[in-house]
């Protein structure tokens, strides 16, 4: 069956000639359509653009073109703006937003051949752990339709653990790649800050956000990073670094390497977390890495820094959605100031103004120094605690979420509960770390995810780490029930 | 009544003479159809990054030079958070702690031939806003957002001037001084050079100071000087009738000539400032400061100093000279051509009949239909005596109309000097002759005839005896008639 195919395999498949990408985007098609009413990951469907582009990706073959994702189906977040294609961040705000240009993201990835079948349903402007805050509904994890995927990426993951396409996009700001693909069973990369465009990628706190990929494995992975990464003119915190060749260092041997165990991830962690992550350690030892306990004291604060730092963007860079140029507008405006507030009243969800009400609360006169500037100091502490700890370990290894996936509405009333389920992947976000999560077994039949973090522009060994975990384990082959076939 | 003293300090916004926009591409020439230069950025669509234009940077970098003033090897740009339909993102970015220039000032002389140091707090990067249109639309209201991301380089004073005419000497410096380094074009009419003032009174004497009024958006020299007029005499009839000066912001209207409160503090905006996470902090090193110090002009003070040193012009002439980078070339050029032992006559002409010729027309000194070579020209015919002074000005009427050399027009129309001693005396002759009753009038003692005589010669010679020698020779012919009888 062609969706349980590695993208290298399917590559030797289209360059042999076997398949076309035709063949391919129509599987994906047809497992879309049978498969998504019940996710709900999917809220745009591209298909008719998708033959044509994979029809365009099989002229190049034929020409003699052969790259790694040439012809290969892909979801894109609807976070990324596509050229022609409603783009609409999962709120009312945007639902009648037609982009007129495609994200840096986008364009790399369709330069390379990729296809795209669709867009995948998130949380409002990416709020959310869950996916519950998204204009379009929530999108039910397809190991249990009665549970969450995690969010904000939520259609995203759930789309590749559905085995809807062979990877998707998504963007992590908090953790929306890492917790989803945890809660997902799929593997997902933070890159990190400044390593992927985010030119295009609708910004919810720009100092945060980073894009992405959900995949089937690491190696899948390394493949779609590849596209993804590089310096763009058009995004000023982009960095103008080489990017490696991920692929080529999958296989290196990790003898020698130094695995830091974060004391805060384990204290008061679940036993059956725990001893996911403790087997996981056992094959890293087998693999000739040694452990080394390492702390971050500062960590506890992430939460509490990220829930000012993150509101406090959100809120200015969301006022551009205020009814006048484009988006949602509220019928009938009496005049200004009514044109504001209803369209922003009526355009937003809940989470989305309860982050603008933090954010604009703790910029104001007089709170500025106590939240704003205080959270910024805890986060430089926080970076530094990464940095000692990294003189210490090449790579940090702990959980990725407290606990597998929760029921659909469990959680969504109470905003702090929700918000402690990015304990373990905030920290990486406020010191642009690179963050991956794998999966590693199940807690409740639901799976579990394992976090590696490691220095600013490790990606290829964080991707090595885990493909050679991959080698040994077979978690990320498993696929949710009905899925398979 | 007690004796008032007043303080104004002055934030001057220059719009750079950038090519295109602060944070995007897109040009900024003036007066194109609305909406016409305003690309994704400018309009601040969903997804997109600014990127700061480098040369607003140098023309920044350029006035901090110009003024002895720090340039701030870092410095942040940071995000003004407010609501207006001509402000797309709903945030205008600028600098607000850490401005790229600090601290430097400038010397203005007043009408009295006085120099007072004017010190300049700051000088920061920031973007326009778009502007509303009302007229000719009905009940609405239309956007054009053109100038939206124009680069402005805003100049805040220190309070350190205590008259309108002290404010205007000043704003006209600054005038000048953009101009000279070319980073603004200094066109008040379109809105690339005009200010705000910041206008307080407080007793003479006493050190605090009091509670000031800031007026928006004057866009001439004439209207800061009427506005604060207007303001001061609004302030001390306040505070002598025991009313107290609200702080707040005022609106000069020049059809009624007076100030009205456009909002006080209370109403005044919260805007939030935080930094920018879209752009990274700007970092100048010395070698790029270098590099903008090589493409310094000489300075209007330096050009003055220069006249007045090596032409012997006086302090006033010497800085009318200085007062735009085009006028002082123009008059190096015509001393180059009259010879630099005619410096004072170039300057008189220059100053004289070339700048009422410019003002008939209404043009600038680089549309004079004299070019400065040939202004040399007519000037050295004065200094060889070819012409007179006043025939010089008939001539130099007509090479203003025809473009003519100043010798062409000597040519064509025979006015070259009469300076024969003989040919001047056989005319004197003749008119003595004709006019005998005058003549016996003069020497009987009706020494205002002289002048009678002088008309007649200059009559006859169409005027183009040479005035000295005709009053020398006349001087001796009407006396000696008097010997020979």
């Amino acid at each position: 069956m062609l969706h349980t195919l590695s993208i290298a395999e399917l590559g030797r498949l289209l360059s042999a000639k076997e398949i076309s990408s035709i063949d391919l985007t129509h599987h994906f098609l047809a497992r879309i359509e049978r498969l998504n009413p019940a996710l709900n990951a999917l809220i745009t469907l591209t298909g008719d653009a998708a033959l044509a582009a994979a029809a365009l990706a099989d002229a190049r073959r034929a020409r003699g073109e052969n790259g790694p994702l040439l012809g290969i189906p892909l979801i894109h977040k609807d976070i990324f703006c596509t050229d022609g294609v409603r783009t609409s961040c999962g709120s009312r705000m945007l639902d009648n937003f037609v982009a007129p240009y495609d994200a840096t993201v986008v364009a790399r990835l369709k330069a390379d051949g990729a296809v795209m079948l669709g867009k995948a349903n998130m949380d409002e402007f990416a709020m959310g752990s869950s996916n519950e805050t998204s204009y379009y509904g929530p999108v039910r994890n397809p190991w249990d339709t009665t549970k969450v995927p995690g969010g904000s990426s939520g259609g995203s993951a759930a789309a590749t653990a559905a085995r809807l396409a062979p990877f998707a996009t998504g963007t992590d700001t908090g953790g929306s790649i890492r917790q989803p693909a945890a809660l997902t069973g799929v593997t997902g990369v933070k890159p990190t800050y400044g390593r992927v465009s985010r030119f295009g990628m609708i910004a919810f706190a720009s100092s945060l956000d980073q894009a992405g990929v959900f995949a089937h494995s690491a190696a899948d992975a390394a493949l779609v990073l590849q596209s993804m990464a590089g310096f763009d003119p058009r995004d000023s915190t982009s960095i103008d670094a080489p990017v490696p060749d991920y692929a080529a260092t999958l296989n290196a041997p990790l003898a020698g390497l130094k695995i830091g165990l974060l004391r805060e991830f384990f204290e008061g962690l679940e036993a059956r977390n725990s001893a996911l992550i403790h087997d996981a350690l056992k094959i890293y030892r087998e693999l000739g890495a040694t452990t080394v306990e390492v702390s971050l004291p500062h960590l506890p604060m992430s939460v509490p820094t990220y829930y000012v730092v993150a509101p406090a963007e959100c809120s200015s860079n969301l006022s551009r959605f205020d009814g006048v140029r484009y988006g949602y507008r509220c019928k009938n405006p009496k005049d200004l100031l009514d044109l504001y507030t209803r369209s922003r009243g009526e355009g937003f969800g809940a989470e989305v103004k309860r982050r603008i009400m933090t954010g604009t609360y703790v910029l104001s006169a007089g709170y500025f120094d106590a939240y704003y500037l205080k959270a910024q100091k805890v986060r430089r502490l926080i970076t530094d605690d990464f940095r000692a700890a990294f003189t210490q370990a090449d790579l940090l290894i702990g959980p990725t979420t407290p606990t597998p996936a929760f029921a659909i509405g469990a959680k969504i009333d109470d905003p702090v509960t929700m918000y402690l389920n990015d304990i373990y992947t905030i920290g990486a976000n406020l010191a642009g770390l690179p963050g991956l999560s794998l999966p590693c077994g199940y807690v409740d039949e639901l799976p579990m995810g394992l976090q590696l973090i490691g220095p600013h522009f490790s990606e290829a060994k964080l991707l090595n780490a885990a493909h050679l975990y991959q080698g040994a384990t077979d978690w990320h082959r498993q696929a949710p029930r009905g899925y398979e076939s | 009544m007690s004796d008032w003293e007043t303080v104004i300090g002055l934030e001057i916004h220059a719009q750079l003479a950038t090519q295109s926009k602060i944070f995007s591409g897109s040009a900024t020439a003036y007066g194109a159809p609305p909406n016409t230069q305003a690309d994704l950025v400018d309009l601040a669509y969903p997804g997109v990054l600014p990127v700061l234009n480098a040369q607003a940077v140098r023309m920044a970098v350029k006035f901090g030079l110009s003024i002895g003033a720090q340039v701030a090897r870092h410095s942040v740009f940071a995000r003004k958070n407010y609501f207006y339909p001509d402000l797309p993102k709903g945030y205008q970015i600028s600098q607000y702690e850490l401005p790229v220039v600090k601290r430097g000032s400038l010397t203005v002389t007043l009408d009295d031939g006085t120099t007072k140091v004017i010190g300049i707090t700051r000088a920061h990067l920031e973007e326009d806003a778009g502007k509303s249109l009302h007229e000719g639309l009905a009940h609405a209201s239309g956007i054009d957002l053109n100038r939206a991301g124009t680069p402005l380089l805003e100049i805040v004073s220190e309070p350190d001037m205590r008259s309108a005419k002290e404010a205007v000497a000043y704003m006209k410096k600054i005038h000048t001084l953009v101009r000279y380094l070319e980073i603004c074009d200094g066109n008040m009419q379109e809105g690339s050079f005009r200010c705000d003032a910041n206008v307080s009174v407080r007793p003479r004497g006493r050190e605090k100071f009091g509670t000031r009024a800031e007026i928006k958006n004057l866009n001439s020299f004439r209207f800061v000087e009427k506005a604060i007029h207007y303001e001061v005499a609004r302030q001390i009839e306040l505070l002598e009738s025991g009313a107290a000066v609200v702080q707040e912001t005022r609106l000069y209207d020049s059809d009624k000539d007076e100030t009205r409160s456009m909002r006080s503090k209370e109403e005044a905006n919260d805007y939030r400032y935080f930094p920018d996470p879209d752009l990274l902090p700007l970092r100048i090193d010395e070698a790029f400061i270098e590099a903008v110090r090589a493409t310094l002009p000489e300075l209007p003070d330096e050009k003055a100093a220069r006249f007045a040193r090596d032409f012997g012009l006086s302090a006033y002439d010497a800085g009318v000279l200085s007062a735009s980078r085009e006028l002082g070339a123009y008059f190096e050029a015509v001393v180059a051509g009259a010879g630099a032992a005619h410096a004072k006559l170039a300057a008189n002409w220059v100053m004289g009949e070339l700048s009422s010729a410019l003002n008939r027309d209404n043009a600038e000194i680089t549309a004079a239909r004299v070019t400065p070579a040939q202004l040399g020209g007519l000037l050295q015919r004065i200094v060889d005596q070819t012409i007179s002074g006043k025939i010089a000005k008939e001539v130099f009427e007509a090479m203003w109309s025809d473009g003519r050399s100043a010798d062409a027009i000597i040519e064509a129309k025979g006015l070259k000097q009469i300076t024969d001693s003989g040919a001047i005396e056989s005319v004197i002759d003749t008119v003595m002759a004709a006019n005998p009753k005058q003549l016996a009038d003069y020497r009987s003692g009706k020494d205002k005839l002289f002048g009678f005589f002088v008309g007649q010669v200059m009559k006859a010679t169409e005027g183009k005896a040479n005035p000295a020698q005709l009053n020398e020779l006349l001087k001796r012919k009407l006396g000696g008639g008097a010997e020979d009888a």
